[in-house]
């Protein structure tokens, strides 16, 4: 905290080492994107540098939101979301494509993006209500699958299967802290590894192959495996010290497909190296450190557990993507946040950081005499 | 119900821990990929660098130009032309547009080839080209480009094509180019370069022989490239190297003349220097033309070619066989004299001779003979009856070593070289003894003697020369030093004297006399029969009409060309062979009244053999659109 006199209170109080970190990350992901144009700050960087400020001012706008007002929101918002999902889906339905948003005037929503810090918040108010001594009992695990059970239904149907990945993994991250059995975990693990063999064994020859093209994309070069070849390429050719700004010729002669979304950060391993890349890793395990300090120092279980899973979300969203794009998960559709193009990921993002700004604003003024 | 009691503590507890565990799962993650980063980054990077270079950067083939073909003056036998194509490449077509008949409007074609486009572009691979016109005018070329922005998928584009001047004149001696097969194109590695449109490979003759030679060294064109294919920037360039130009020991005068002098026969004419063993006329006709070939012919041209019964697709000088006929007379002589038989020694010709219980006739009453009059008159009598009283394994090696049944080192890449039966031979090839009246046909060019155009050349050459000559075809290769014959030069003077008195005093070939002061002919007719023995001369079908041989060489008394010459079902050789070869004698000698001597023949025939040949095509293909 920046302490002086001229600074005025309120902006010396806010968390500016995070603040510092999280514009860093977007600043990286906005030359990223200039490069990726070709050396243009049109059509994405611009664009995505104002969104960002936007959601910057509007997360710290939400830092000053107290926790309890939260509590308040959580189980309407939670609601709200998933009336919005089914309504998605309905369209969806109805137009007979998928449908992932609903036009409201020029903005285009997407309610499953909302249900990542929604399910975080939704399940933590749950362990919060919930009485200590239930949390082993049934009364302590069904509701809390079914919160998280029915909007990863609508989401997958959409289908969204990355934003559903992620949104389980959420909700499971706060089930696994709010203290659930381990078996909850452990069986349906070894369910779905006793049973994927033998589920695999009775499938035709073509579903068997597109399992095996979605598990191991490079069987198929062509076709699904491109975008992981072309990625591994850009990244494995990058280097060390990388092939320097403005000269990856895999992303600028788009060999590199989504080079400014999904496989952003391809393009960015590809011109700024292993040096790059190592350095973006460290900038968000710094983010998701942080994050997972204002978890463990939470007052209220509410804290607790809301923070760890918005800072869950946030780690989902970063390691899922790089293991992606680095070839050691299938490719599933999630962007690497604050560095992809694209709005929804910013703001979910943005989102979940106001909420643990907030939170650890509260922490501070608990402990600080001047509150 | 577990029956351990939870409270807020033991809560709080457990939250530790499980954050610890998530931690430490998180940083667990977090150094996988680090390790992976630097995996791919590290280890593997001299991999994906050479996969992102090869991504980049393409290498586009420059098709080499071919190296030409020269006569042995350094006049073009095969050259390039400037030409202008049109190929459609099926990948950058618009779907549910069929510019075909745009094209085809803008070019002239003609149905036979939309529908071959139609055909290529059905079964086509998508980014190889199909070839809509070669050689388009450049008016033609000039309408194409204009419209190209309306013509996706289409590609006009400007480069060399191949020419041979002399046309059917050089076919079966060059061959002919065309776009390699799918065959050859496996066979060399799938060379880019093959695919190229318009490129071409030799097919045949020496085009396919000289292949290495002539191809040259193609250059590339690195350039980056989009992954859509978008050309980005050039990168520097390789500059191609042609290919080199190749000199034949051909006289290309003298193999024009002497294809344009056969008329409409079918035959075959070599010509020789007999101080090198050069080639210098390598003929065979009716031939097709090699510039159409090289443009991969249409179909009506290619029935017309193969139903001729003149074979034009047939090297006659390479692979067509034939009985040598009388031809071989003046070897056998050789080969008597060799064997002791006294040159003077006489034979009474009563019109035919008694074998076995098989009576041979003679194609006259001779009367008395010695050597050099039954050569001069082709007197069958007297060489059945000293070919009785000789060893014919003896007799057959010194026609063999003369030539005959010989193959030769050259650079053509097909060559049937025939037979010349010995007792041995017959022994081993059809299990039987060797009969009298085998050594009666052999000694008239008969029976199982079989020779080719070539060997028909080199035996008079060698006559001449007394040399060991070896036909020779590439100006370029070594001269070896050329060994004498193995013969008393006495005996070689008095076949010469014998075969000059056959053109020039009392026998079969007077009528063809060089009509030059002071050069005279040697030379020595040949009657090869086709349908039976026995009956001669003049069948009324031309399928069973005899051959017509005639070998020569002039001047008689100091020998600088041998000519072998043989003219399918041309009846006498007296009267259908020879007068070809001394014309064509006459123009190595004196050109302008050797083609004072074609002018009034062709216009008998009705034309030049380029005229005569685009009449000829021209009438087919109105023959076979009335007949479909």
């Amino acid at each position: 905290m920046i302490t002086s006199a001229i600074i005025p209170r309120p902006l010396a109080r806010l968390p500016w080492r995070l603040i510092f970190l999280v514009v860093s990350i977007a600043a990286f992901g906005v030359v990223i994107l200039y490069s990726a144009a070709g050396g243009s700050i049109q059509p994405w960087a611009l664009k995505q540098g104002i969104v960002f400020l936007f959601f910057l001012c509007v997360a710290i706008g939400m830092s000053w939101i107290r926790e309890s007002t939260i509590k308040a929101v959580v189980f309407p918002a939670y609601v709200a979301i998933v009336v919005l999902l089914i309504a998605v889906d309905g369209l969806g339905f109805a137009a007979k494509g998928a449908q992932r948003w609903l036009s409201i005037g020029p903005m285009n929503l997407q309610p499953s993006e909302f249900m990542k810090p929604a399910i975080a918040l939704t399940l933590a108010r749950f362990y919060e209500l919930l009485p200590a001594g239930e949390v082993r009992s049934w009364r302590g695990i069904w509701p809390a699958f079914l919160l998280l059970g029915v909007p990863a239904f609508l989401i997958v149907i959409q289908p969204d299967l990355g934003t559903c990945i992620m949104v389980v993994l959420c909700g499971v991250t706060v089930m696994f802290l709010a203290g659930l059995p381990l078996w909850i975990f452990i069986a349906p693990a070894a369910a779905v590894a006793v049973a994927a063999p033998i589920a695999y064994s009775m499938l035709h020859g073509y579903q068997r192959k597109r399992i095996d093209v979605f598990l191991d994309p490079e069987s198929d070069p062509l076709g699904a495996g491109y975008h992981i070849a072309q990625s591994k390429i850009a990244i494995g050719s990058g280097g060390i010290w990388g092939k320097g700004f403005l000269h990856g010729s895999q992303s600028h002669l788009d060999y590199l497909p989504e080079g400014h979304t999904d496989f952003a950060f391809a393009s960015l391993a590809e011109e700024w190296g292993l040096v790059g890349g190592v350095v973006l890793i460290i900038a968000f395990a710094l983010l998701v450190r942080w994050g997972m300090k204002v978890a463990a120092n939470g007052r209220t279980r509410f804290a607790q557990l809301s923070a760890a899973g918005l800072t869950a979300c946030i780690f989902f969203y970063a390691s899922i993507n790089l293991m992606m794009v680095m070839g050691l998960a299938p490719v599933v559709g999630v962007p690497l946040p604050l560095i992809s193009y694209g709005g929804s990921a910013v703001m979910t993002v943005m989102l979940c950081i106001g909420l643990l700004m907030s939170l650890e604003r509260q922490q501070r003024s608990h402990s600080s005499p001047l509150a | 119900m577990k029956p351990i009691r939870i409270t807020n503590t033991h809560q709080s507890m457990t939250f530790s821990r499980r954050m610890l565990v998530l931690g430490g799962a998180q940083a667990a993650i977090g150094s996988l990929l680090i390790g992976r980063l630097g995996w791919l980054a590290i280890a593997q990077n001299e991999k994906y660098q050479l996969l992102s270079e090869s991504n980049r950067v393409q290498l586009i083939p420059v098709p080499p130009r071919r190296g030409w073909i020269i006569d042995r003056n350094g006049k073009p036998i095969a050259i390039n032309r400037a030409s202008f194509r049109v190929d459609i490449i099926p990948q950058q077509l618009e779907k549910g547009r069929d510019i075909v008949p745009d094209v085809a409007r803008l070019l002239d074609l003609t149905e036979e080839d939309v529908a071959r486009i139609r055909g290529e572009l059905a079964e086509s691979r998508g980014f190889h080209p199909v070839q809509v016109g070669e050689n388009v005018t450049y008016e033609q070329y000039a309408a194409v480009t204009v419209r190209l922005p309306d013509l996706p998928g289409v590609q006009a584009t400007r480069g060399y094509s191949r020419y041979y001047p002399d046309g059917p004149a050089v076919a079966h001696l060059v061959g002919y180019v065309g776009t390699a097969n799918a065959k050859e194109y496996e066979a060399e590695n799938k060379n880019p370069l093959l695919i190229i449109p318009g490129f071409k490979i030799g097919k045949q003759g020496l085009e396919k022989t000289l292949e290495p030679y002539l191809r040259g060294v193609p250059g590339g064109q690195r350039i980056e490239v989009t992954a859509r294919g978008k050309l980005v920037k050039e990168l520097d360039p390789k500059p191609d190297r042609s290919g080199q130009t190749v000199q034949l020991t051909i006289d290309q005068g003298l193999q024009q003349y002497a294809a344009r002098r056969m008329g409409d026969q079918s035959g075959a004419l070599v010509a020789m220097d007999v101080t090198s063993g050069d080639m210098l006329a390598f003929v065979s006709m009716p031939a097709f033309d090699p510039n159409s070939f090289s443009e991969g012919i249409g179909r009506t041209e290619w029935k017309m070619l193969s139903e001729n019964d003149h074979i034009p697709l047939l090297n006659k000088v390479a692979q067509g066989l034939y009985p040598s006929g009388s031809t071989i007379k003046p070897a056998m002589a050789l080969a008597f004299l060799k064997q002791g038989i006294d040159p003077k020694r006489r034979v009474v010709c009563n019109g035919g001779y008694q074998i076995g219980n098989r009576y041979f006739r003679c194609d006259a009453v001779h009367g008395s003979m010695d050597m050099r009059s039954a050569i001069e008159r082709s007197c069958n009598t007297y060489f059945w009856a000293t070919g009785l009283i000789t060893d014919p394994e003896q007799t057959t090696e010194m026609v063999n070593y003369l030539g005959y049944g010989e193959e030769f080192d050259l650079d053509i890449p097909t060559q049937r070289y025939g037979t010349m039966p010995s007792p041995k031979w017959l022994e081993k090839k059809y299990h039987r003894e060797w009969q009298g009246y085998d050594s009666a046909n052999t000694s008239i060019g008969q029976g199982y003697v079989l020779i080719n155009p070539m060997q028909l050349a080199v035996m008079p050459a060698r006559l001449a020369s007394g040399k060991l000559l070896e036909p020779r075809l590439l100006m370029a290769k070594p001269r070896k030093p050329i060994a004498a014959l193995d013969v008393d030069p006495a005996h070689l003077a008095i076949v010469r004297d014998a075969m000059t008195a056959v053109v020039n005093e009392h026998g079969t070939a007077v009528a063809s006399k060089l009509p030059l002061d002071g050069i005279r002919m040697a030379g020595k007719t040949g009657t090869a029969q086709v349908f039976r023995l026995g009956e001669r001369g003049h069948q009324g079908t031309w399928a069973l009409r005899d051959h017509a041989l005639f070998i020569a060489f002039a001047p008689a008394d100091k020998p600088r060309y041998a000519i072998g010459c043989i003219i399918e079902h041309g009846g006498f050789g007296a009267s259908a062979a020879a007068p070809i070869v001394r014309d064509s004698m006459t123009y190595l000698f004196d050109q302008q009244k050797a083609w004072a001597a074609l002018e009034p023949l062709e216009q008998q025939w009705g034309g030049t053999l380029a005229e005569r040949n685009a009449r000829e095509l021209a009438a087919f293909k109105s023959a076979s659109r009335a007949g479909a």
